[in-house]
């Protein structure tokens, strides 16, 4: 088959511009959803598109409608039900069986052909109409904008949460945010391209990036740069080969490239170790604005006394007390401050292998002075 | 003792509590600007729970608190916070860099425009820009500390929080964090709170002692709080306070010995003059490569 009349076709057009954009999407969000651990949210969210779409069917005979209404509050749900880490997978689990067990209820009500909904689970590539190409467009573009203004406190609270919030970053805020985008670019994908390549595209891309580096700009460019790759370079082969479905390629390019990439990680973080240790000094030597402050690490002495009496600071000589020493039986407060008590004193307990730091300390301090 | 006024940090009638659950009550006391507190006490008396008070993140259950004359809100960048140590995932797509980065403009909107000459002078500040550009899980404990610390400085904070800086450290660089805490808090003038099990590692730092237990509290000195007298009272059995080698060593008394190694020690107080206050270790530790 001609390959340059293929493309010549607006169904051929129309595939290949889906599968960028879904890969665009899907590649900007995925380093997120593997730094986050969000897999099984992406899995569950797609498959319960297939439950949207038959609500959407059976009220206004409107499945992508569904689908997307669907989403929003499929990810409402794991937010409420998963907002503790430790819970979230379960909560999905949970959520993505009823979801399921509710999709075929509602498909049985359903009068119609069920290959309509059923369609959203696997999609169809190259029956993609105009309208669903703009509506790719628009969430790709909503998508787009939602990363780009939230990109910084999101990574920040992605990696170091208790910090983040003590800077001011709303971080569950943040987390609910993330898994709106997340679930309506999942789902706005999963009925144009079904659910098996939304997970190719939004988590394998993702994860082989992070195998290759540790910047996080980077890292996005290389995810997106690969979820085209697999996206587009799966078509066109599928184009050449066309009893075999595209699918088939798209996930086998993008497996191909995850393997490659944990291949090559240990290689590349072996040599990024010895570069940037020379570099690093290079950098150093550089000098920076105001780096004397406490930047020689080997000039001053490690402490200085200062004495305790230090008029600057002007600590009081005496001890101040607590108020409410009445020891641990206060009705008011029941029984906790007994509770209180005993903690303190247990809780002591365990320190009391400090001796050893100790003693390490001294040795320590004979070596070096 | 000044009144609210010039003080960094005031605490008036401070109580927490959860739910019935009384953290600690009646806490007065002023920070006074420049100064360095170490906050000791046992586990679970409430310690952190101080620092989420003053990061504004807790609200008090009753009293008052000021940062500044004012009560504290969320996300000052008048205030560096140091969490509790503990080592990032080796596989955490992120460098050194980068988290001394959330530093400068993580909690900002917009697309990430590298402040990078701010980076690297906080970087440089703590020493770390060999490894910088490392992935952060590679490095050693001591390491990532120093750029937890590039991070918590790099906003340029007046009043400085320290959550254990010290924990799961070795003493080499149990040595090199005091050192760069104390240069910058010397140099800088700044207001610092340390919570910390152990006093001995940060002695020469440390201006006054507060000291929580079993909801009670106890502040001033190390000389004065750390005594038997006074810890006595505050846990409300006899609790003694030993010094041996110039370190005072604190030891449970009623409930010594039993299940607990001979001693039972829980706290090495060593400010002792008498070996020179640790005052001349030019020896820079070795932080030298990544873990592995």
């Amino acid at each position: 088959m001609n390959i340059g009349f293929l493309l010549a076709q607006p169904f051929a057009q129309h595939a290949l511009l889906a599968a960028a954009l879904v890969a665009v999407t899907g590649g900007l969000i995925s380093p997120f959803v593997v730094t986050r651990g969000m897999s099984f949210a992406v899995h569950g969210t797609a498959e319960l598109a297939f439950t949207g779409a038959a609500a959407g069917l059976l009220i206004a005979n409107n499945p992508g409608a569904g689908a997307l209404a669907g989403s929003l509050v499929v990810a409402g749900l794991i937010a409420t039900l998963g907002a503790r880490p430790r819970e979230r997978d379960s909560a999905i689990g949970a959520i993505l069986a009823f979801g399921l067990g509710t999709g075929i209820l509602l498909l049985g009500y359903y009068r119609g052909f069920a290959t309509e909904a059923t369609s959203i689970l696997f999609g169809n590539i190259f029956g993609v109409s105009g309208s669903q190409l703009l509506i790719l467009a628009t969430i790709g573009l909503a998508v787009v904008a939602v990363m780009s203004i939230w990109y910084r406190p999101l990574l920040f609270a992605s990696i170091d949460p208790e910090t983040a919030e003590a800077r001011g970053v709303p971080v569950r805020r943040l987390g609910l945010i993330f898994l709106l985008v997340l679930a309506l670019t999942v789902t706005g994908a999963a009925q144009v391209v079904g659910t098996l390549l939304v997970l190719s595209l939004a988590i394998t891309p993702g994860a082989a990036a992070q195998r290759l580096s540790a910047s996080p700009l980077v890292i996005g460019g290389l995810s997106i740069l690969f979820a085209v790759i697999a996206a587009d370079g799966g078509l066109l082969v599928s184009f050449q080969l066309t009893n075999i479905k595209a699918s088939v390629f798209i996930t086998s390019i993008s497996f191909t490239i995850y393997l490659l990439a944990r291949l090559a990680a240990p290689v590349l973080r072996g040599r990024r170790h010895y570069h940037h240790e020379g570099h690093g000094s290079h950098r150093t030597a550089q000098g920076m604005p105001e780096p004397a402050a406490i930047a020689d690490p080997a000039g001053t002495p490690a402490t200085t006394f200062r004495p305790r009496g230090d008029p600057r600071t002007g600590p009081p000589p005496q001890t101040t007390y607590g108020q409410g020493q009445e020891p641990s039986h206060n009705p008011e407060h029941g029984a906790s401050p007994p509770a209180g008590g005993a903690a303190a004193r247990n809780c002591s307990r365990p320190n009391s292998a400090e001796p050893a730091t100790v003693r390490e300390l001294t040795l320590w301090r004979a070596e070096t002075t | 003792m000044n009144r609210s006024g010039g003080a960094a940090v005031a605490l008036r009638g401070a109580t927490l509590r959860y739910g019935h659950h009384l953290i600690w009550q009646k806490l007065d006391l002023d920070i006074a600007p420049g100064e360095c507190l170490a906050v000791l006490g046992p586990n679970g008396a409430g310690k952190t729970t101080l620092l989420k008070v003053l990061l504004g993140l807790l609200p008090l259950s009753a009293g008052t608190v000021t940062i500044d004359g004012r009560a504290p809100s969320r996300g000052s960048a008048q205030i560096g916070y140091l969490a509790q140590q503990r080592d990032f995932d080796p596989d955490l797509p992120i460098r050194g860099r980068d988290l001394v980065q959330f530093g400068v403009d993580g909690h900002r909107l917009g697309l990430p425009w590298t402040r990078a000459r701010r980076v690297d002078a906080a970087i440089a500040a703590v020493g770390a820009a060999s490894y910088a550009a490392a992935p952060i899980g590679l490095l050693s404990g001591g390491q990532q500390q120093r750029l937890r610390i590039a991070q918590a400085l790099a906003s340029r904070p007046r009043l400085l929080l320290c959550d254990e800086p010290l924990l799961s450290l070795d003493p080499a660089s149990q040595q090199a964090i005091v050192t760069l805490l104390s240069r910058y808090h010397r140099e800088h003038g700044t207001t610092v709170v340390i919570v910390t099990h152990e006093i001995t590692p940060i002695a020469d730092l440390v201006d006054r002692v507060l000291y929580v237990a079993g909801g009670r509290w106890a502040a001033g000195t190390p000389e004065t709080v750390m005594t038997t007298e006074t810890l006595s009272a505050l846990y409300g059995s006899h609790i003694d306070v030993i010094k041996v080698h110039g370190r005072t060593v604190v030891v449970g008394g009623d409930e010594g010995g039993g299940h607990h190694p001979p001693g039972g020690s829980h706290h090495g107080h060593g400010h002792d003059p008498g070996d020179g206050g640790g005052g001349g270790h030019r020896s820079h530790p070795a932080e030298g490569g990544g873990r592995r």
